[in-house]
């Protein structure tokens, strides 16, 4: 099997590392090799969490430039920011919702037109989700990292079974947010297969 | 049931982070007793201890401070039970006293001090390599390089304590506590948790005349340990049959493996994980036998020196490469590419790198002070105060907490920061060779930690300041532990509660106010009186971590929040510029708003001190 590398990047309070621990548990239970770095960074809430996750036939956790095969956005503006390691063949999967930095809201820098950065930078690779709608019509505004696991799983890159995330969903969840979780995850599927037309 | 429960099972396989992974290797060692205070990337090892040590009959304790921690711990570890304490590298700094010390007497059962290192400084005041400490004490030094190891070697770690009577030295890195890998479980030890201590003046009670014989105690052991070091199988030489090679250790051995597999590059390793001593005879040999050797390990050139002292002794002249002769870096973490830029440089490799989108200019996003947090008020109101008295300059020496996020605009103030305690301290001798007033800002654990002394020279020596204790009722930043102000212990039992208050009245100290930080005026009051007050002040901004809040309104159902009445709100941006909390946000159309999923409902927005219009108002349900 080739190596696979996915960044995943948002910012503090989103549940990027619990999306991270509930996929490498159900890589780790295929069997096969998977390290993942997680920073716990200063700011509980509201600074940027990168995660990186390496499956296959490697030992450290940051993937070298150049060689993420995947990045999973939860925001836009850091969806942007991790470009800076991705290349034309990287995947992005990137939660539309935006979270403005405080830097921003006081004035001193501004929130970039996101859409017209897509366009400049003639990004095509690139799946744009609102994971919030999803995850707000589902009832549990914190499932949007389980909306985006959904969507990175229909990409068919990640080498695991549905039955193996789910299960790995339940693990991670008390039995009362089984069901919302297992919902978004599931509708993030369906939603990913929707806008790249995979059901046509 | 807790998701760590799975470590206390008898066997399996699991994706860990290696500070979990570290809590499985104390039950596979039998440890019975542990201490530590929190502090990154070493925290997590005490949040999983806190919900299983009780199962698992380890005694468990959060200590003030890293020092006591060490010394509880060693005290088990005399007694003949097997004792563990871990912190971060500089809470070693903290405990250095009873460490050089614990050496000289040595311990009955196995004694393991981790350090967590932090490479990069993610989340410290510095980067120094701790691996210095092990010399510095004589002791032996192990480092894992992946949760597995972790795991195993501080197993490994407990026999060599036992049979040699060390103390050992633990050392990982964030990129090692903070790596989650495969762990595959050995077999647990039963726990021993009561021991017996045997009286033996001579060896632990360190008067002069008994320290001066345990020193010579100390180097005929750490010579034996020298033999040890040779032949133990953390050593190891993963041999392609290259003419070159590289020696490392801990993350830096990752790094190296991934770099070499992009390149496409067959080199000898040997990997250290018994690095000090250091096998000098491996060593030897392993130079002998290859045209060229790299050395790679992050920060201090530790391994390289001694290398370059065994060729020197030994009369090899291999090439050498390393930090000191300028071909890897001195400062932070490596990574896969740092690791190529020097190979390519050694090599003369042209690298062909894959063309990324590369740096693209966007906005920071620095961390900020949660949505509610009890800290924001304080700064809010202690800003407005100085500014009302038209203070001339005024100096915020700051300290180690949340809080340190002071320094953040628009507050800025935190002017002055070294290291845990130094907010009381400091603050001393700026009033004494300045005019300036002096505010200064501490946590509650870390007053417990070390502020009291602080306070008891500033009252005892006449200093003028004001402290503002920010007590959030927790130790937030490295996760919520508890702390001596708090009624639980680390096993979340009840524990006697130590009252901030009554430690600064009995220090002295004529001006003690508590107050609500939500109550905006009333914290202005009592900083206003404060500055107005001759001598050492004090006030408790007593407010629980918005944090904690939100996690029992949320389960509990009283959820409120609040928004911004458009009609009212005449965008002055007091509420975003100077108050700025993070659920506070301007639209694509310049409105304010209130993100509904951030707000946490404190409701200190819409008083009038922030919201003069009224504007922000409570969500009716």
């Amino acid at each position: 099997m080739k190596d696979l590398n996915i960044s995943m990047v948002g910012v503090g309070g989103q549940g990027v590392v619990s999306m991270g621990i509930i996929l490498g548990n159900a890589i780790a239970k295929r069997g096969l090799n998977v390290v993942m770095s997680e920073i716990h960074g200063m700011a509980q809430r509201g600074g940027i969490v990168t995660v990186d996750m390496r499956i296959g036939d490697v030992y450290g956790p940051i993937i070298p430039d150049g060689k993420v095969d995947i990045i999973i956005g939860f925001e836009a503006l850091e969806t942007i920011r991790a470009l800076k390691r991705a290349t034309r063949e990287t995947l992005i999967i990137m939660n539309t919702e935006r979270i403005i930095p405080f830097t921003v809201n006081i004035g001193e820098e501004e929130y970039p037109d996101i859409e017209k950065l897509i366009r400049d930078l003639n990004i095509k690779n690139i799946v744009g989700i609102d994971a919030v709608e999803i995850a707000r019509r589902n009832g549990n505004l914190q499932s949007v990292n389980m909306v985006l696991l959904g969507a990175a799983f229909a990409t068919d890159l990640i080498p695991v079974d549905q039955s193996d995330i789910e299960e790995s969903i339940k693990n991670q969840f008390p039995e009362r947010s089984w069901n919302s979780n297992l919902n978004a995850f599931r509708q993030g599927m369906d939603q990913y297969r929707i806008l790249t037309k995979a059901y046509l | 049931m807790s998701l760590y429960d799975v470590l206390l099972n008898d066997s399996g396989r699991y994706f860990l982070l290696g500070n979990e992974a570290i809590v499985r290797g104390l039950i596979e060692a039998g440890v019975g007793a542990a201490a530590t205070y929190p502090g990154t990337p070493s925290s997590e090892v005490g949040d999983v201890l806190s919900r299983i040590a009780k199962k698992a009959g380890i005694y468990f304790e959060y200590s003030t401070n890293e020092i006591v921690a060490l010394e509880v711990a060693a005290a088990a570890a005399v007694s003949g039970v097997r004792a563990f304490t871990f912190m971060k590298h500089v809470g070693l700094n903290v405990a250095s006293d009873a460490f050089m010390s614990i050496s000289y007497t040595g311990t009955n059962s196995g004694l393991v001090i981790m350090t967590g290192d932090d490479p990069s400084m993610f989340s410290s005041q510095n980067e120094q390599d701790n691996r210095h400490y092990a010399e510095f004490a004589y002791m032996p030094l192990i480092e894992p390089s992946n949760p597995q190891e972790a795991k195993d070697y501080l197993v490994y770690s407990f026999q060599i304590s036992e049979k040699y009577g060390t103390p050992v030295l633990f050392r990982t890195t964030t990129r090692i506590s903070h790596l989650r890998g495969i762990v595959e479980y050995g077999k647990k030890m039963e726990i021993n948790r009561m021991g017996h201590f045997k009286k033996n003046f001579e060896k632990f009670t360190l008067l002069p005349s008994n320290a001066y014989r345990q020193k010579e105690k100390l180097i005929e052991r750490f010579n034996k340990l020298k033999d040890e070091s040779e032949n133990s199988p953390l050593n190891r030489i993963e041999a392609n049959g290259s003419e070159y090679g590289i020696i490392t250790s801990g993350a830096a051995y990752n790094s190296v493996k991934d770099a070499l597999k992009e390149l496409n590059l067959n080199i000898d390793i040997l990997k250290l994980g018994f690095t000090y001593p250091l096998p000098e005879k491996k060593v030897a040999e392993f130079l002998r036998s290859h045209r060229k050797v790299i050395i790679f390990e992050e920060l201090d050139p530790f391994i390289e020196t001694k290398v370059r002292m065994v060729a020197q002794i030994s009369g090899i002249n291999t090439q050498i490469n390393g930090k000191i002769d300028g071909f890897s870096p001195w400062s932070y973490e490596f990574n896969p590419d740092r690791v190529m830029d020097s190979l390519s440089m050694i090599f003369g490799i042209e690298r062909r790198k894959r063309e990324t989108y590369g740096d693209i200019n966007l906005p920071k996003r620095p961390p900020v002070l949660c949505p509610g947090c009890p800290h924001r008020a304080t700064f809010y109101a202690a800003k407005l105060v100085t500014k009302q008295l038209r203070l001339n300059d005024p100096i915020f020496p700051n300290d180690i907490g949340c809080y340190s996020l002071g320094y953040q605009k628009p507050y800025q103030m935190s002017d002055f920061l070294l290291c845990m305690g130094s907010s009381i301290g400091s603050a001393s001798g700026f009033s004494q060779v300045t005019d300036q007033k002096v505010i200064s800002f501490i946590g509650d654990s870390t007053f417990f930690h070390a502020g009291i002394p602080g306070l008891i020279n500033a009252v005892h020596n006449n200093h003028r300041l004001v402290l503002i204790i920010l007590d959030n009722r927790t130790t937030a930043m490295t996760g919520h532990q508890p702390n001596p102000g708090l009624p639980i212990n680390a096993y979340r039992e009840p524990a006697t509660e130590i009252s901030i208050e009554e430690i600064v009245k009995a220090a002295g100290v004529k001006y003690v106010k508590t107050v609500d930080p939500y109550d905006l005026k009333e914290t202005m009051i009592a900083i206003r009186e404060a500055v107005n007050s001759d001598g050492v002040s004090v006030i408790i901004a007593k407010r629980e971590c918005a944090l904690l809040r939100d996690d029992r309104m949320r389960k509990n159902g009283t959820w409120i929040i609040y928004q911004v009445n458009q009609d009212k709100c005449t965008k002055c941006m007091n509420c975003v510029r100077n108050f700025s909390c993070p659920a506070i946000f301007v639209d694509k159309d310049g409105n304010v708003k209130i993100d509904p999923v951030l707000c946490d409902g404190c409701g200190v927005c819409s008083t009038n001190l922030v919201c003069a219009f009224h504007a922000i108002e409570r969500v009716e349900k």
